[in-house]
């Protein structure tokens, strides 16, 4: 067991499904010589060579054209688009070519790439670089999505995803890539499509995603002080999403908030109300409650502090569904 | 005509075109019954270029398909009778029946890439090409679009890309005069779209595209530069749409004069001729390849309208892996 930080989870998951199958590549803007943006490729480069760890021009359209092309030729690409925001540029390769390729193709074809992606705020970076797109991306059959709020869950998601057969969005929180936590030496892996309660309890269900996972522990550890006990639930996989760990959870709490920073209007939280709501709907005592950012663009600068859903407004909520 | 043209090449091309001349007369009459769903959008007059793409792929190499070209399909060893099943949805078409004609795919043959996006598969064209240059086996990807393509910023980040990284790949532009119904005129303001190679650093060509001849003696030595490892090409071929974009277009946008001006250019006349001049062909050998191509397209679509549409539970299939 050693305390790494999810950038290191990600580059060790990286380097080790490099150096297992010849046939992973990285691709994106400046991942080669600089070791990434975000410091995710570091090192990559001078141990596995200029094409395998390829620079590409700044053109996320081609980048993930890449990546699919490479995929159809047998091939297993990670690409990086350095904000999640500019996915927007990707999206016909990711949403037309990549997930449906397979299905219209008739199986004859198996379309094995991960998009990794910085999502979220935490820059204080505004309009263009603060997006939590994850909602488009489950609404797209053919695609899986990722995301993970420890190092532990990275670097086990993000070998899985690698590994995985389809196109996976692994989306990585970029206010949590210095967040420490325990990983063990050596292999293993965590299966996509498994959620994980990350503390448990029986007064009510808190389903959280990324940073939301680390606000709504810290609104447990409070609200534990006068005895309301929170189980949060971090799906870590939204698509395929684990609904029988969320619904079985609900039966035991009764109640339900879920916590998320992208805006609340057809966002992931929407998603799993509405599987409450259609599987779970007499495990309720009480309507269910979501938390999350304002539906506005995220200016710039300072503010963004306000503007990002917190622990209170957490406890916030639990208080209003148990009331 | 270059020696190299050699006669059992020539017949290939020949073969071809008249394939993909007749398969697409027949297509055309079977949508105008009302037999195919969907649509049609036809290639019938442009079908030189795609039978010389074809014609200087190996079989390891990869295709991107244009989706109007069904003769670089034919070519490049597509059977007649997968591909028919499927413009008509059926189980044991190339795609098991959900592609239509759109999507059309034959991972076995390197066919690969085509979708319903216009200038969406060049950027899968580039993938294939880095997997191409990784496995060093010399494998050279033919990226096949129409005009139209070349104004999306996909055509435009693929061209670099594959310049930067000096990619096996080969750009082929058919230039059929159209997109949809705005004339190649109104979408650029240059005359010829291989002069954009330039701006990526790569040699570009134009060339005569309803002479597979000459299409096939600016993509051959394309496709050695790139299989040598000297990088992408961009070959532009001029040519023309003889049918409207889609099967029922009525074609508002353009005068009689202009399609008859280029009815005259016809490859397949002209491409007879010009074999019968070099005594490759006669009379009778042109019969014997209308019996040939007759007796493909029969069985092809009999295949096609014989064969059982996917059942609920197999249209299901395939979403993940």
């Amino acid at each position: 067991m050693g305390l790494i930080n999810i950038r290191r989870a990600i580059n060790d998951a990286l380097s080790e499904e490099m150096a297992r199958d010849e046939r992973v590549f990285i691709a994106g803007e400046d991942v080669g010589e600089q070791g990434g943006t975000f410091g995710l490729t570091k090192g990559l480069y001078d141990r596995f060579g200029k094409w395998r760890v390829k620079d590409t021009p700044l053109s996320e359209d081609a980048i993930a054209g890449l990546a699919v092309g490479a995929a159809l030729g047998g091939y297993r690409p990670v690409i990086e688009i350095m904000f999640m925001d500019f996915i927007t540029i990707a999206m016909d390769q990711i949403c037309n070519q990549a997930a449906k390729s397979r299905y219209l193709y008739g199986g004859s074809v198996s379309l094995p790439l991960v998009v990794c992606t910085l999502c979220g705020t935490g820059l204080r970076a505004g309009g263009h670089h603060s997006q939590s797109l994850e909602a488009w991306f489950v609404h797209t059959p053919g695609l899986k999505v990722v995301m993970p709020s420890t190092p532990y869950d990275a670097k086990g998601l993000l070998k899985s995803a690698i590994r995985d057969d389809n196109p996976v969005i692994f989306m990585e929180d970029k206010s949590l890539l210095s967040l420490k936590g325990e990983v063990p030496e050596g292999e293993f892996l965590v299966p996509l499509g498994v959620a994980d309660i990350k503390r448990k309890g029986d007064h009510v269900t808190v389903v959280a995603t990324a940073k939301m996972v680390h606000q709504c522990l810290a609104a447990a550890s409070k609200l534990s002080e006068e005895g309301i006990e929170a189980e949060v639930i971090d799906p870590r996989t939204l698509s395929p999403l684990d609904s029988d760990t969320i619904l079985e959870s609900v039966r035991k709490t009764n109640h339900l908030v879920i916590a998320h920073e992208a805006p609340k209007a057809c966002g992931f939280g929407a998603e799993v109300a509405a599987v409450v709501a259609e599987e779970g709907l007499d495990f309720l005592d009480a309507p269910i409650k979501r938390v999350s950012g304002p539906p506005m663009p995220m200016p710039f600068g300072e503010i963004e502090d306000l503007l990002v859903p917190r622990a209170e407004d957490v406890i916030s909520a639990v208080r209003e569904v148990l009331e | 005509m270059k020696k190299k043209t050699n006669q059992t090449r020539l017949m290939n091309l020949y073969r071809n075109l008249v394939l993909s001349r007749r398969y697409e007369e027949k297509l055309i009459e079977l949508f105008r019954d009302g037999k195919i769903s969907g649509w049609i959008h036809s290639g019938l007059g442009q079908e030189a270029t795609g039978v010389a793409v074809g014609e200087c792929l190996r079989e390891t190499d990869y295709l991107v398909p244009y989706f109007r070209s069904r003769s670089s399909l034919f070519a490049k060893g597509m059977d007649p009778k997968r591909l028919s099943a499927e413009i008509f949805g059926k189980i044991t078409g190339c795609c098991k029946g959900r592609s239509g004609e759109s999507h059309v795919a034959e991972a076995a043959l390197g066919i690969l890439g085509a979708g319903g996006l216009i200038g969406s598969p060049i950027p899968i064209g580039v993938g294939l090409a880095y997997t191409a240059f990784l496995k060093g086996e010399g494998q050279v990807v033919a990226c096949h679009f129409g005009d139209g393509a070349t104004s999306r910023g996909a055509f435009h980040e693929s061209m670099n890309m594959a310049a930067v990284m000096n990619l096996p790949i080969v750009f082929v532009c058919e230039n059929n005069q159209y997109t949809e119904w705005t004339p190649t005129s109104a979408q650029m303001n240059i005359e010829d779209i291989s002069t954009r190679a330039e701006g990526y650093g790569m040699p570009g060509v134009s060339v005569d595209g309803n002479d597979p001849i000459a299409v096939l003696e600016a993509v051959e030595p394309a496709v050695d530069r790139a299989r040598k490892g000297k990088g992408p090409s961009l070959i532009e071929t001029k040519t023309y749409r003889i049918r409207g974009h889609f099967e029922g277009d009525p074609c508002r946008y353009r005068t009689e004069e202009e399609v008859k001006k280029w009815e005259k250019l016809d490859p397949l006349p002209r491409f007879q001729e010009r074999l019968k001049e070099h005594k490759l062909l006669d009379d009778k050998k042109i019969s014997q390849v209308e019996e040939q191509v007759r007796e493909i397209i029969d069985e092809a679509f009999r295949f096609a309208m014989e064969s059982p549409l996917p059942t609920r539970e197999e249209i299901m299939h395939f979403v993940y892996a």
